[in-house]
């Protein structure tokens, strides 16, 4: 399995957010995204996940087999926003996407305990402080299998604990031969990853 | 996608999720009308079929503009668009659409019977109406979501939503009621029209998703 963009350029309301930007990631690697506010790493990642047209280049998976043919069937998508609900229990909420994104990986149970909620599953999700409830959203990472993991920010709002544990859980995917895009501010603790440095568009 | 049917079923049911609301709008505008027409006992009845059904429609369309628009504060859209491979999005819409309805919907036609007392109808005619109903609100449903998928990212689309969507279901108004019409007054026919409402139905449950799937697939940003 591989990653690849060349030449990519993205645009939010006909404005050029970045251009010309080119990686090619072999599986079991990571690329870290940096750069300043609104250098266009969410754009990047949008672009890449297919949620945002691509404006110029191309990005694709190669070598995804059957299961995995395009990048969206590929990845998950980790943004800014957690994707639950906040009336339904937080076993509910996991539950649902582990049936609705096939694939299934470990249990909720398991993906609960795997990042430190453990117990805490029959909580309605609105109940959740806003690191746990990151914590229950990287938990949907874990509950259906994908080899490319798209993370936009994946540590805001967690602990340094935490913050140690999901750069462990970032490290098994990685051995275990995914690949990785994450947009950070801050130091994800992934040795030999990767860098790519955004610049804002004059 | 039985998944998906569940969660919104209970999203509709828990606290907040607006299910009553329809029902209880449903029945002030029908409990409103005879204070309004006076105490004319057979003009009532005789514009029963015509009330219920505008009423249902009105109180369809109230709920309708949150169908995407949750999904899409909380991130889900981006998900249920994501996952389009796996599960077909027009499918993942249908979906959606059928657990608004049975969330929503389905409650006024429970109560459409009971609503049918206060406008002196005859119980033929209640049924009649019922059925018409259960029969022709599921299309409203679907053309509102192509409407509803268009003004996704629209903070108080509403009422727009209402606007673009009430033209497009008046041949289902218009079948509905003279269904139930034809059920009650003898020379119309009641076969006919009731044929066609569920033709359209039928028609929009396949036009409507893959309208408002298209909408949404270009409508991330």
């Amino acid at each position: 399995m591989r990653l690849i963009a060349e030449n990519l350029g993205g645009e939010r309301g006909g404005e050029t957010v970045f251009s010309g930007i080119g990686f090619a990631l072999e599986k079991g690697e990571a690329l870290i995204v940096t750069g300043p506010n609104g250098s266009g790493k969410s754009t990047l990642l949008r672009v890449i996940a297919g949620l945002l047209p691509v404006a110029k280049g191309f990005v694709r998976v190669e070598a995804g087999g059957e299961a995995f043919p395009t990048i969206a069937s590929a990845s998950h998508y980790l943004g800014h926003l957690n994707a639950m609900k906040t009336a339904l229990s937080v076993e509910e909420n996991l539950g649902f996407w582990r049936a609705f994104q096939g694939e299934p990986a470990l249990s909720v149970e398991e993906a609960l305990e795997t990042v430190g909620l453990g117990g805490l599953g029959h909580l309605p999700f609105g109940y959740l402080s806003t690191g746990q409830k990151r914590r229950a959203s990287i938990a949907k990472l874990l509950v259906s299998r994908r080899p490319v993991w798209l993370l936009d920010e994946p540590t805001a709002g967690l602990d340094k604990a935490s913050e140690e544990r999901f750069a462990g859980l970032m490290r098994d995917h990685c051995q275990e031969g995914g690949i990785i895009v994450a947009a950070t501010h801050l130091p994800l603790g992934l040795e030999g990853a990767k860098a790519l440095q955004m610049k804002v568009a004059v | 996608m039985s998944s998906l049917f569940l969660r919104d079923i209970r999203l509709s049911i828990r606290a907040g999720g607006g299910a009553l609301i329809g029902v209880i709008f449903f029945l002030a505008v029908i409990a409103t009308i005879p204070f309004g027409v006076g105490p004319d006992l057979n003009l009532l009845s005789r514009i029963g079929p015509a009330i219920l059904w505008i009423a249902a429609l009105l109180a369809c369309l109230l709920g309708l503009d949150r169908l995407f628009q949750a999904d899409r504060e909380d991130g889900s859209l981006d998900l249920l668009v994501l996952n389009s491979d796996r599960q077909m999005l027009a499918l993942t819409v249908l979906v959606k659409c059928l657990a608004h309805w049975a969330g929503s919907v389905l409650p006024l036609v429970v109560a459409a019977p009971l609503l049918g007392l206060f406008m002196n109808m005859e119980p033929t005619g209640i049924g009649a109406t019922a059925f018409t109903l259960l029969v022709g609100t599921p299309a409203i449903t679907f053309i509102g979501a192509a409407g509803a998928a268009v003004a996704v990212a629209l903070p108080r689309g509403g009422l727009l939503i209402s606007v673009l969507v009430l033209p497009l279901t008046i041949p289902v108004l218009i079948f509905g009621v003279s269904a139930s019409y034809g059920a009650v007054a003898d020379p119309a026919p009641f076969l006919q029209p009731f044929l066609i409402l569920a033709a359209l139905t039928l028609f929009l449950a396949v036009v409507g998703p893959l309208a408002a799937a298209l909408a949404l697939r270009h409508g991330t940003d």
